[in-house]
């Protein structure tokens, strides 16, 4: 193995214990890891900056730090994991002065739900109307509803959804309680949901419906 | 349906998605998990999210442009 320094840093961290992860070396290792999770790791920067310039940038960023922090993984197959939650922690520390000024605007999201919306008495609906939805969904909804959310919410769903974190590691990541955490997603969610009931409907996947869904907006 | 069957459909409607993230504990789990076996509405509810979710998640992944590709080979190459 050529990094010498590297090696000699991750080696002294393992006192003693020689895992069978070294049976590759740092650098293939990296290498591999990286190019096999690009599309992930540019896929989820994209929905966190939602900007392709600052995505790549982000993922630079990340690909970096973490070269520079692998003597600090332990456990080689929490790669994956590891380095989205460097990515995670790099795109919050960006946005935390941002974070502040959408925090006053955004109180009373009353718990807007989809499911509920479809299964209105008034809609006339065949079959299954939930799973026609979701079918006829396209990604570009998905995602304009997901950009629409106010850069705090969407970090936090991205986490979650897309990332798996959990709320005490997003509480963690972000600095703030996890109750913080909680309320933002529910929030968050509410918000997509009606953004994409607004979608459906401007598209016509609801058609069997009146106006009277937005009523109460 | 009785008044006690209303009440907790109510109280799964309210932890769903803290269900589905995971986060309630094994004994709130358990319940849920009793009342979705039985329950047709909350089931298809929680069905509903679940495939909401996953189509969330194929947004995770995006092609990376070739000018990524290059820079990450340029900083690859470096290491
Ligand atoms: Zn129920």
């Amino acid at each position: 193995m050529e990094h010498g320094s590297l090696r000699s840093a991750h080696q002294r961290g393992q006192s003693g214990r020689d895992p069978p992860a070294c049976a590759i070396d740092n650098r293939t290792f990296f290498t591999l890891r990286v190019e096999e999770l690009a599309d992930r790791l540019y896929g989820v920067a994209l929905r966190f900056t939602r900007n392709r310039a600052a995505a790549e940038d982000l993922v630079s960023e990340t690909v970096v730090k973490a070269w520079a922090h692998l003597p600090q993984l332990e456990d080689r197959t929490c790669f994956e994991k590891w380095i989205f939650r460097i990515l995670a922690n790099t795109f919050f520390s960006q946005c935390r002065h941002e974070r502040e000024e959408t925090l006053a605007a955004e109180e009373d999201e009353d718990g807007f739900s989809l499911f509920d919306r479809l299964h209105q008495p008034f809609l006339l609906w065949w079959g299954n109307p939930e799973q026609e939805l979701i079918h006829k969904l396209l990604c570009e909804d998905l995602d304009r509803a997901l950009g629409a959310l106010p850069d705090c919410y969407r970090a936090v769903v991205v986490s979650v959804d897309l990332l798996g974190h959990s709320y005490a590691e997003v509480a963690e990541m972000l600095g703030v309680p996890v109750g913080t955490v909680r309320s933002r997603l529910n929030r968050a969610r509410s918000q997509l949901q009606r953004a994409l009931w607004h979608q459906a409907q401007a598209a016509g996947l609801v058609s069997g419906s009146r106006d009277e869904g937005d009523a109460h907006d | 349906m009785t008044e006690q069957e209303r009440i907790h459909c109510e109280e799964v409607v309210a932890s769903l998605l803290e269900y589905l993230d995971g986060e309630l504990d094994d004994a709130r789990r358990v319940r849920i998990e009793d009342h979705l076996a039985e329950c047709r509405g909350c089931f298809s509810r929680a069905e509903f999210e679940r495939a909401l979710r996953s189509r969330l998640q194929a947004l995770a992944t995006a092609p990376p442009p070739d000018s990524l590709k290059r820079r990450l080979k340029a900083i690859l190459d470096e290491f």
